[in-house]
């Protein structure tokens, strides 16, 4: 007992000169910008880590970058409503971490207003344009997500047998409906009179619609009995029970985000016919190279879409193979500017 | 003596609680692997510099308003032994209402301020007053029509906010109210760290503080020194024995509800007035339910929840720094649900053991002892309201 007490106490002073170590290092990394080393802060968007979507992307992309640079990470949540966003950002600012990275859009009100109160480290922001701020220290990145959602509904039409397919989307919000309408009109470009049926999870303001595969599942049934036969959905974890309710009516589904074919059960493989890839992984990677290599242009948007291969379709699984010349023609028809894709439904 | 042993009981089911909480919490974290030690050393760092020191006294006072404000809601119901988990839809309505018609009007700085703390009061009451007006002419159980009230109220402000009060652009990622102008915004209290010779934070303090200290004097007094309060608490301990005694029931339902709702209507004020000065699609979202956990916690009195409060939000500060420390922060919500767990347990107790006590004293034929609160708002004291309906309808 008293030597579990002894490891115990040697564990925290262990701890705690690590702590006083990181403070050390503070005084000096926080003037310079990237000596080498990187220092990576992460402020998780709601759900942290592990969420199997949009958070893990990002980390991903964080850590690939350290392992190719070296140097080391700290990740933070949010508290459950919400509350101390502010309170990571400038934690993570105060602790010397540079560049600090806030995953997700939820973040853009107050990370203009911080960027400017820590002027010696960089910040990045998920999602949100930061362009129009006119903060030196910001930079966004941000997604063609109507691209993408073009081509999974130009997928979704040519496969579609009844001419009548479906949209889950998470929370009502300005982000999804970029989805909503880059899907709808792809789904348009192949098939004019294709039946498009659009179901969002949660209200604006309530993002409970993310997090609620029961919901997804019902929205999605509800969708295969009026005779749609391909799902697109961009609900985050509700897009399990989308994929549920495809196998139980032996339809199709989309993925989201990454390629969820890879992460989907054996019976889900066999319904999820592409997923429209969001790349924040290769982003965030991108972001925290030019960081490091000094070539970093902050201040502006770095914006990622077809062109750049930030977002696109999935192949895994096969089933687009045999479409895969007329996804490509719409591909390069959005990337010479010949389609122009709406981002509002 | 006596009055020395009644608070003495009363603090000591707090305090058994808190310790309970902490073992517990330390034990899930040795079971993680980390070092309770350590989360302790966290939760009481308040920062290397003067300035991280008075911020974090910053957030924690920042995020104690509101959460007493929702407990200070939720406490009048249930000292009348009425449930009210519409607080949530209440503030939330009351919110978007207020900054839609405070940023709408241009009136002069108190004026303005005062105006959006009526609208938001009004909201609030209306919003509750539905539940009280359901209760007492259909019979309606308020906990039901509450949490339904709440699924209205959040698809209501989210049409509200998409819809006629929307501020922000066309595509912006957050969709926002519009600001309220500079006269409708509650001013900080950061000159006070200069008066007493602290630093200044990086954030500002909440000068809504002033007006959640004043709403809890007001309903303290209420409760403690007026007729209306005596009949609040007489209705909340027996129902039948405050009829009896010619209080009208159905009047105190709608005039509780209304005061419960018209703080509730308060509890978003301190963020929209203080910082962001918006109501939008990222607001501070649940407050209503912490409310009911802080009420508990405080046993239903305004000083109690003044306490809970600040020890909820000391606790929340800390979610940050434990993560730095490699410690999750769900351990804050651990502490917190345990803490609330542990303190409605040992509130049972201690009610059962004053009662023992008081029948040891008094002889064989003594009455329940008449000075423990209602035990569980939800159990008991509500259902013999309904009964007691049912009975006069």
């Amino acid at each position: 007992m008293t030597k579990a007490a002894a490891l115990l106490l040697a564990g925290g002073l262990a701890l705690s000169a690590c702590a006083s170590d990181e403070d050390g290092d503070n005084g000096s990394n926080a003037g310079g910008g990237s000596d080498g080393e990187l220092k990576v802060g992460v402020a998780y968007d709601t759900g942290g880590r592990g969420d199997k979507s949009f958070n893990d992307s990002a980390i991903a992309g964080v850590e690939a970058a350290v392992d190719e640079l070296g140097g080391e990470i700290e990740e933070l949540s949010p508290n459950e409503d919400d509350s101390n966003r502010e309170e990571l950002l400038t934690q993570l600012a105060d602790a010397g971490y540079n560049p600090v990275i806030a995953v997700g859009f939820a973040y853009g009100d107050i990370i203009a207003d911080i960027a400017a109160d820590y002027p010696e480290t960089q910040f990045a922001i998920v999602d949100t344009s930061v362009e129009d701020l006119g903060v030196d220290n910001l930079t966004g990145l941000v997604f063609a997500e109507e691209q993408g959602s073009f081509l999974a509904g130009v997928a979704a039409a040519s496969k579609s047998v009844t001419g009548h397919i479906g949209f889950v989307g998470g929370q009502q919000s300005p982000l999804i409906e970029k989805f909503e309408a880059g899907y709808v009109a792809g789904a348009q470009a192949v098939k004019p009179d294709v039946v498009v049926d659009t179901v969002y999870l949660s209200p604006a303001g309530d993002g409970s619609g993310f997090g609620d595969p029961e919901g997804g599942k019902v929205a999605a049934q509800g969708m295969y009995q009026a005779g749609a036969d391909i799902v697109f959905h961009a609900a985050g974890g509700s897009g399990e029970g989308v994929f549920e309710a495809a196998v139980e009516a032996g339809q199709r589904a989309i993925g989201v985000d990454s390629d969820q074919y890879l992460s989907a059960s054996p019976d889900q493989q066999a319904v999820i016919m592409t997923s429209m890839l969001k790349r924040v992984d290769l982003a965030v990677e991108d972001y925290l190279t030019s960081f490091a290599d000094d070539s970093l242009e902050s201040g502006t948007d770095i914006v990622n879409d077809l062109s750049t291969e930030g977002v696109g379709l999935s192949e895994s699984g096969g089933y687009i193979e045999d479409i895969q010349d007329v996804i490509e023609d719409f591909r390069q028809q959005i990337i010479d500017g010949d389609v122009e894709v709406p981002t509002t439904p | 003596m006596t009055a020395l042993r009644r608070t003495g009981s009363a603090l000591l089911a707090p305090a058994l609680a808190v310790v309970f909480a902490v073992v517990i919490t330390a034990l899930v974290i040795l079971a993680i692997g980390e070092n309770p030690s350590t989360a302790l050393r966290v939760l009481f760092d308040f920062g290397d510099t003067p300035a991280q020191q008075t911020q974090a006294i910053v957030v924690v006072l920042n995020r104690a308003v509101p959460l007493f404000l929702a407990g200070l809601a939720v406490s009048v119901a249930f000292r009348m032994g009425l449930f009210n988990i519409g607080v949530e839809g209440q503030y939330r309505m009351a919110t978007v209402l207020a900054a839609g018609a405070g940023a709408a009007v241009s009136l002069p700085a108190p004026l303005h301020v005062v105006f959006v703390i009526v609208v938001a009061m009004l909201v609030g009451a209306f919003w509750a007053g539905i539940v009280a007006v359901l209760k007492v002419t259909r019979g309606v159980s308020e906990v039901i029509s509450s949490i339904m009230l709440n699924f209205i109220a959040l698809g209501t402000a989210s049409w509200l906010l998409t819809g006629p009060l929307r501020g922000s652009e066309e595509g912006a990622a957050i969709i926002t109210t519009k600001d309220l102008p500079e006269s409708g915004q509650f001013p900080g209290l950061n000159g006070l760290f200069d008066v007493i010779g602290l630093a200044q934070p990086r954030g500002e303090l909440y000068g809504f503080l002033l007006v959640a200290v004043v709403a809890g004097i007001v309903i303290a007094v209420l409760l403690k020194r007026t007729r209306f309060g005596f009949d609040l608490r007489a209705t909340g301990m027996s129902p039948s024995a405050a009829t009896a005694s010619g209080i009208d029931a159905r009047r105190m339902v709608i005039k509780t509800m209304l005061i419960s709702g018209a703080v509730a209507g308060l509890i978003g004020l301190p963020d929209l007035m203080g910082r962001t000065h918006h109501f939008g699609t990222e607001f501070t979202a649940g407050l209503g339910f912490l409310g009911i956990a802080v009420a508990l916690l405080g046993r239903n009195s305004p000083l109690g929840i003044a306490f809970a409060a600040l020890l909820f939000a000391f606790l929340d500060r800390a979610a940050v720094p434990l993560q730095f420390a490699d410690i999750p922060a769900s351990v804050v919500t651990i502490i917190q649900g345990t803490i609330v767990l542990a303190v409605v347990v040992a509130n049972e107790i201690a009610r059962q053991l004053t009662r023992r006590r008081a029948e040891g004293e008094t002889g064989q034929a003594a009455p329940p002892a008449p000075e423990s609160p209602p035990a569980g708002p939800a159990g008991t004291a509500g259902s013999r309201i309904d009964e007691h309906q049912g009975a006069g309808a």
